[in-house]
């Protein structure tokens, strides 16, 4: 099997190389016969890279423990579960399943992508068989997955207790999902910018790509934060960590042009703007998949440090020269058709919404770079944590969030002002409303109110939004309410599902506010002792230590406390939290001993306890205990955020593909008479013709 | 006004503030990152790297953790081969603070000659991988 494996890897490479040139090649002398090849040959880079990765799961199941790979990251006792993970806890099997899944989407886009856009596919299929290559080049030359060992050890090293959560078994896949696929936009860019079609066509192309990759990286992210909150034990969920930061920075760049792409669409303005925005979302994937790497920057996720980072940087080089070269020679033919009108317009609401996002882009990259770059300038490494992102980003964040309720309310090209004062009425109260609460409630920290209040902006422009368009039906159809709101969600679903993408914005945006508010305290108890912490909605919680137990599991031991809670005296459960030491099937301990952290998570607060550690092996226990307010609203603003985006994504309903007088997303046109409308009140009557 | 000229006012105003908030931050936020001989240097020219808040990175000397786990303090020495600091920090050590790990300790060097962190990191070679047995 592992020759299998290794056999197979040099085949993917050798289809991959030969997908490439037949691709470029077909698309530039327009040669049918070369183009069926390079399409012929992502179905084989797919199929050889997934038989590879099956000799590996193989090897993995097998505990074939001559494979450096195998041994390295599994052990005999490892639950079953986790060897599926295996695949990708290390640094080569992560290699295999990124090309493997790369190689996937190069032949999805292949397969899927619609009769009008064929003209793209023959460079699409060059580009995406170009990056896998890349990629299985790394694996063959700097880190196979199939590489033997001379003596095969009795067991393997294990996987790291960390990696042992439901979590960690699919937050990589997702964000992965979410990385990867961002290289079907990329490769389209490219073709469009080869092929000198550069129409909106591509657009249409690639949006769908565009939205697929950020609502796997926002599930990634999601789940990244759910793991690093349940799991690693300090406390919150995002510490502003490179890696996070490297995977943020694509989903910014990608919200930007998800944005964008609809002036592009609807005015024939920012054509240059969004295949910038298209090449840099791809470059920053590079980008971060060398940070996470090579090592260059210090961050609790990276891998072991090793040559594979030079390689990511010399191809993140070389992509990042070729593509903008490519990019500058077609400039000429991206000139835009339209100027901006009015500053009180969709379009500059929506480039303002675009500034925002790529400052902000900006800052978290200069921060995470900041080590870097203030040494080779001053000679001194000077660091940024958390309190530099905070700082910067809160104010843009919230300004952002203000936008976010704004753009929808401003008609495109120039708004009059009855149509102002007729759409801003009541989410401008709505926000007063939200301030005078907030003030008397006796709340004084100017960003958590400015956040509350926009917040209620934003759901009052969408519910208002969601309101007209439901009466409008309701008036020309006579259905009742909740016919019409899924109606108009199920018609036009990319508006009205990116409005709950933007309420999902709002739970999360005020659920990071609350957790301003977090209150700790650390107590060494003996069983019997209590200790009370505050929250911050006046509830006085009392926590008793009851006692410590010890036993075995399947590969660990476990010193477990537990916890008795009260709330204003009154029982309302117990916690329990564990220091887990994983041992080999001999007994003997691996890895330094993890934590499992107690969580009674409420729409209110959590409480959130952990074991740090027993006094002298006796009953006598040291614990942290936690108060984490509004954590919950982050789940569900992410689930909402994920069916927002689902709702956007399925197909059909929108009446983008149709050519002709109706306008992409809207069933309007802007004539003069409707600019001072809303667009929603004609909707339904477009429907209809 | 034109409308060119007045969203390239806009545009000015948010470039502006995202540079104001990014310099302001890393002068207010910004912390020295060194290596133990680093600090020393620096702390030998310079008196007032003394009480700076600062990151030092380096290795923990074997055997030189001894953990109050009753009062959650946990001391022992940084080095980076050539210069040696004793540290002091009261808190929680983290899951991967083990002898001779590599860490990262926030915090200050007091007049003492003693590291008084707020913060240690414990920076695994690589934290997703076993450490090999020696």
């Amino acid at each position: 099997m592992i020759l299998l494996g290794h056999l197979s890897l040099w085949l993917a490479f050798l289809v991959g190389l030969w997908g490439a040139i037949t691709g470029f090649a077909g698309g530039w002398q327009q040669r049918p016969d070369l183009q069926q090849s390079a399409r012929h040959a992502t179905v084989a880079l797919f199929g050889a890279l997934v038989v590879a990765v099956i000799s590996l799961e193989t090897a993995i199941f097998r505990h074939d423990f001559t494979l450096e790979y195998v041994a390295a990251y599994t052990s005999r006792n490892l639950p079953t579960f986790y060897l599926w993970s295996a695949l990708y806890a290390g640094q080569k099997g992560s290699l295999l399943f990124w090309a493997t899944v790369l190689s996937l989407f190069a032949l999805l886009a292949q397969v899927l992508t619609s009769r009008r856009h064929r003209i793209y596919l023959p460079y699409v299929a060059a580009v995406t068989c170009a990056v896998a290559t890349f990629f299985i080049t790394v694996m063959l030359f700097a880190a196979n997955p199939f590489e033997r060992l001379a003596f095969a050890p009795m067991d393997g090293r294990g996987m790291n207790p960390q990696l042992q959560n439901p979590g960690m078994v699919f937050h990589p896949p997702m964000l992965y999902l979410g990385y990867i696929s961002i290289t079907i936009p990329f490769a389209f860019a490219i073709s469009a910018l080869l092929t000198k079609k550069l129409d909106t066509e591509w657009l249409v192309a690639v949006r769908k790509w565009t939205l697929v990759s950020w609502l796997f990286l926002s599930i990634g992210l999601l789940i990244g934060m759910w793991w690093a909150y349940v799991e690693l034990g300090w406390g919150g969920y995002w510490a502003w960590d490179p890696v996070e930061n490297a995977a943020l920075l694509p989903w910014l760049v990608m919200t930007a042009f998800l944005h964008s792409v609809m002036v592009q669409e609807k005015r024939g303005m920012l054509k240059k703007w969004n295949l910038a925005l298209v090449l840099g979302a791809w470059l920053l994937s590079i980008f971060g998949t060398f940070i996470t790497r090579s090592g260059v920057i210090a961050s609790v996720h990276s891998f072991t440090q090793s040559g594979v980072g030079y390689f990511f940087l010399v191809f993140l080089v070389l992509a990042a020269v070729a593509s903008f070269t490519l990019y500058a020679t077609r400039l000429p033919l991206l000139t835009a058709d339209a100027k901006l009108e009015s500053m009180v317009s969709r379009e500059a609401s929506f480039l303002f919404n675009n500034l925002l996002l790529i400052g902000i882009a900006f800052s978290v990259l200069w921060g995470t770079l900041f080590p870097i770059l203030s040494e080779a300038v001053k000679g001194t490494k000077i660091t940024v944590g958390p309190p530099f992102f905070n700082q910067v980003n809160v104010p843009l964040g919230v300004t952002l969030l203000a936008l976010t309720g704004i753009g929808p309310l401003i008609a495109w090209r120039r708004a009059s002002i009855l149509n102002l004062r007729r759409q801003f009425a009541v989410p401008v109260t709505a926000f007063v409303f939200a301030l005078l609460i907030l003030l008397v409630a006796g709340l004084r920290d100017f960003w958590t109110i400015m956040t509350v209040s926009f917040g209620s902006f934003v759901l009052a422009t969408v519910t208002q939004e969601f309101g007209r368009g439901a009466r409008a039906r309701g008036r020309q159809y006579g259905e009742s309410l909740p016919v019409a709101v899924f109606h108009l969600l199920a018609r036009n679903r990319r508006r009205y599902g990116g409005y709950i993408v933007h309420v999902a914005i709002v739970l999360l945006f005020v659920a990071f506010a609350g957790m301003a508010f977090k209150k700790e305290t650390q107590a060494t108890l003996q069983p019997g002792e209590s200790v009370t912490l505050k929250s911050p909605y006046g509830h006085v919680y009392t926590f008793t230590h009851i006692g410590i137990s010890q036993y075995n599991a399947l590969n660990r031991e476990i010193t477990a406390g537990l916890v008795d809670v009260k709330r204003d005296g009154k029982h309302i459960g117990r916690l329990r939290t564990e220091k887990r030491q994983h041992v080999d099937a001999f007994g003997n301990p691996t890895f330094e001993p993890s934590t499992e952290v107690g969580i009674k998570s409420g729409v209110q607060e959590d409480l959130y306890v952990v074991l740090a550690g027993l006094v002298n092996g006796t009953e006598q226990a040291v614990y942290r205990f936690t108060i984490n307010p509004l954590v919950w609203w982050v789940w569900f603003g992410g689930f909402v955020l994920v069916i927002g985006g689902l709702i956007v994504l399925w197909p059909g309903g929108t009446p983008l593909a149709v050519k002709g007088p109706r306008q992409a997303g809207y069933g309007v046109k802007l004539e003069p008479e409707n600019v001072g409308r809303s667009d929603s009140l004609t909707v339904g009557r477009h429907d209809h013709a | 006004m034109k409308a060119g000229t007045k969203f390239a006012l806009g545009a000015v105003l948010i470039v502006g503030s995202v540079g104001y908030l990014m310099a302001s931050g890393i002068k207010q936020t910004g912390q020295y990152f060194l290596t133990p001989s680093e600090l020393a240097q620096r702390v030998s020219v310079d008196p007032s790297f003394y009480d700076l808040g600062l990151k030092v990175g380096a290795r923990v000397v074997p055997g030189s953790v001894s953990k109050e786990t009753a009062t959650q303090t946990l001391r022992f020495h940084i080095t980076d081969g050539s210069v040696s600091y004793p540290v002091i920090y009261k808190g929680l050590a983290p899951d991967t603070f083990t002898d001779s790990v590599e860490v990262v300790v926030e915090g200050r060097l007091e007049k003492d000659g003693v590291i008084h962190a707020t913060d240690v990191l414990a920076k695994c070679g690589s934290r997703y991988e076993a450490v090999p047995k020696a």
